[in-house]
């Protein structure tokens, strides 16, 4: 990204992103609910809400990633090895409560590693969270082979399909709700969120001005790696299913949700409000195009086209305004544009 | 002070480290090859070392592409969907026009790979949007356009010449045609990268890119030359897919990216530009190959392969993260005499 981009990219997002984005959200349900009589019951948001709530458990932690200038791709990967262990210790008779605390455990300690590895060894993390993308997804087939584990106790499965009583919520999502507004205060009424703006803004200026800097990023990719954990287990009640290959793939779902939401790739800037309207409008579209059996392959043209013009419409915009305006700011062109994730 | 590491390709302390990387390489190919055929005397038949010759070349292939654009410190991630996606067209093309020229289909599946690396490079230079969201992007919309056209249908060998099928079984010198195709580009981009300017203006992006802007070098232009070069290998690397399997549905290639960037990076193109070679990318193609068919000769359960893949490039990096530092160290106390 070049400066002045960033710079009038960044007036463009703060003003109005979360407004479009909710202008859109509104957009997509009146358009559902007009092109489909289905739309609008409660069975289908039932369903539409539950249907993406692992990705948009992956989706928060990832978005402060992404804010403080990193990137984190093993989440999906996680969440694989997290369902693999959860099977096979449900098939060790371990007691539920235990076997779920295990693997949040293990997640932490997986993203302690990429962590430890990004801040230690001064790595970027775009390479080290594809390596360990492949290492993690590894040792979920290693632990748990092809083979799939179906028998968990009647009572955890219907969490991961029963909506909470009078409403049409699934239990799932609620866990979500309860997490986008925690992770809300930590981003936007916490020290830490804006020791994570800095971050991603400036990191040597963040350093200096005595942030710690490398504490931070450790636990936040801990933190990444205990919540992708958690979408592991939910994802392995809702279906029942424990297999080393769920949800394999889900990190660029979650990647595409957080950049359409509106966090900038060289990080420093992004809302966990933009995330989830971006999270609900990819669910809804999705949700929306099932119901017209529109096929699925079209659901990833769409998910692929919104992602790229997240970015060149603010971009498009941004550079008709620079044609008409200062000359100023075209100078800073000369600025460097690495791909900030792999600094 | 740290100025050689910028232009580091000229000085011979630097020269001497590539070479290391790549002398590295082919030790640990060799050493891996003799233990393993130590091991199960069948590793180094013929049959297997043309089948590891076939597994190799078309990661090797799409390696030389992703070289070029990890150089600029840019990344391609959708280099799989248009293998897929220009596998089924050259598969389609010789069900629908029998008696097709088979050259005519592989450069039909080149121009094909050549236009969507035109809308990479277009959305990367001229959007400025990163390589990374553009090529996520791209990479959601091809595998989908692939899925929406071919629709559950399949191309089978029986409908593919024999003459084109036998570019993925013949042999010449007893090295496979495929793996032929792929010493010639290997051979053209390496000196293409080494003797040409546009092949240094590559390093140069990805060293300073800063620099590279002052020094009048056209950033968006050169980029764009990456992404259209990138497509067009994979464009070749559909045509071949096609030659090698045979049977080509809507899946092919799913998921070949991670490696194909793996491999980059374990041969020794640091991930953040400017440094590595084309031949190394391909060592490292090649060690990922033999590495994994090691295993299944030594029986050890696929499951494996992955974890072993992903610890290869946490070492990868780590080792090239090690010895950037200790030249950075070195290079500091020879200038400082200076």
């Amino acid at each position: 990204m070049t400066e002045r981009q960033s710079t009038t990219r960044r007036l463009v997002r703060r003003v109005s992103w979360e407004v479009i984005l909710a202008l859109l959200l509104l957009l997509a349900i009146a358009g559902g609910g007009v092109i489909n009589s289905e739309f609008l019951t409660t069975d289908n948001w039932s369903n539409l809400l539950a249907n993406f709530v692992e990705i948009a458990l992956m989706a928060l932690p990832l978005s402060l990633i992404v804010i403080a200038g990193e990137i984190d791709l093993s989440v999906a990967s996680i969440l694989g090895l997290s369902s693999s262990l959860l099977g096979v210790l449900c098939q060790t008779k371990v007691p539920m409560p235990l076997a779920i605390i295990l693997c949040l455990l293990l997640g932490a300690l997986c993203g302690l590693l990429n962590g430890f590895l990004i801040v230690r060894f001064r790595l970027p993390s775009l390479a080290v969270t594809i390596g360990t993308l492949a290492v993690f997804r590894g040792f979920a087939f290693i632990l748990l082979g092809d083979q799939a584990v179906a028998d968990f106790p009647p009572e955890y499965s219907a969490f991961g399909i029963g909506v909470i009583p009078y409403t049409f919520i699934p239990q799932p999502f609620a866990l979500f709700l309860i997490l986008a507004i925690v992770f809300w205060v930590i981003l936007h009424r916490s020290t830490v969120g804006r020791s994570l703006y800095a971050i991603g803004g400036n990191p040597t200026a963040a350093l200096f001005s005595g942030i710690q800097l490398y504490r931070l990023k450790v636990l936040l990719f801990s933190c990444s790696g205990a919540v992708s954990a958690l979408a592991g287990i939910v994802y392995t009640f809702r279906f029942s299913s424990a297999r080393a290959d769920n949800g394999t793939g889900f990190e660029l779902s979650a990647i595409a949700a957080v950049f359409l939401g509106g966090v900038a790739v060289q990080g420093g800037s992004g809302t966990i409000t933009g995330v989830v309207f971006s999270l609900l409008l990819i669910g809804i579209v999705n949700n929306v195009l099932t119901l017209a059996d529109v096929a699925n392959e079209i659901l990833r043209i769409v998910t692929g086209t919104l992602l790229i013009a997240s970015i060149l419409v603010p971009n498009l915009i941004a550079s008709a305004r620079a044609r008409l305006g200062s000359i100023q700011l075209r100078r800073r062109t000369v600025q460097n544009d690495h791909l900030p994730l792999a600094g | 002070m740290n100025q050689p590491n910028n232009n580091g390709e000229r000085t011979p302390w630097f020269r001497a480290l590539v070479r290391s990387r790549e002398s590295t390489l082919v030790l640990l190919i060799v050493t891996l090859a003799v233990t393993t055929d130590l091991l199960n005397p069948r590793f180094l038949s013929p049959q297997s070392l043309k089948d590891l010759m076939l597994n190799v070349s078309i990661m090797a292939l799409l390696v030389l592409g992703q070289t070029i654009i990890i150089l600029m410190r840019q990344i391609d991630l959708s280099i799989s969907s248009i293998v897929g996606i220009t596998a089924f067209l050259s598969g389609t093309l010789f069900v629908s026009h029998p008696g097709i020229s088979d050259l005519v289909v592989i450069l039909i599946a080149v121009a094909s790979g050549l236009a969507l690396g035109a809308v990479n490079a277009a959305l990367v230079a001229w959007g400025n949007i990163p390589a990374l969201i553009t090529t996520l992007g791209t990479l959601y919309i091809f595998r989908g356009a692939d899925y929406a056209w071919v629709h559950g249908r399949q191309v089978n060998a029986v409908n593919i010449p024999t003459s084109f099928l036998a570019i993925g079984t013949s042999s010449f010198l007893g090295i496979p045609w495929l793996t032929w195709i792929v010493l010639a580009l290997l051979l053209v981009f390496s000196v293409g990268l080494r003797q040409y300017r546009t092949g240094r203006e590559f390093y140069a992006i990805g060293s300073n890119r800063a620099a590279a802007i002052l020094a009048g070098i056209n950033v968006g232009r050169q980029i764009a030359i990456g992404f259209l070069i990138s497509g067009a290998i994979a464009g070749l690397a559909g045509a071949l897919w096609l030659a090698r399997f045979g049977t080509v549905d809507a899946t092919a290639a799913e998921g070949i990216e991670l490696t194909v960037i793996t491999s980059t990076v374990v041969g020794g193109v640091a991930i953040t530009g400017g440094v590595g070679s084309v031949l190394g990318a391909v060592l490292g193609a090649l060690l990922l190959s033999v590495f994994n068919s090691a295993l299944v000769f030594l029986r050890v359960p696929s499951f494996w392969q992955q974890a072993f893949q992903g610890a290869m490039l946490l070492l990868a990096i780590a080792v090239d993260a090690f010895l950037a530092h200790r030249h950075a160290l070195r290079s500091r106390v020879r200038w400082s005499h200076v």
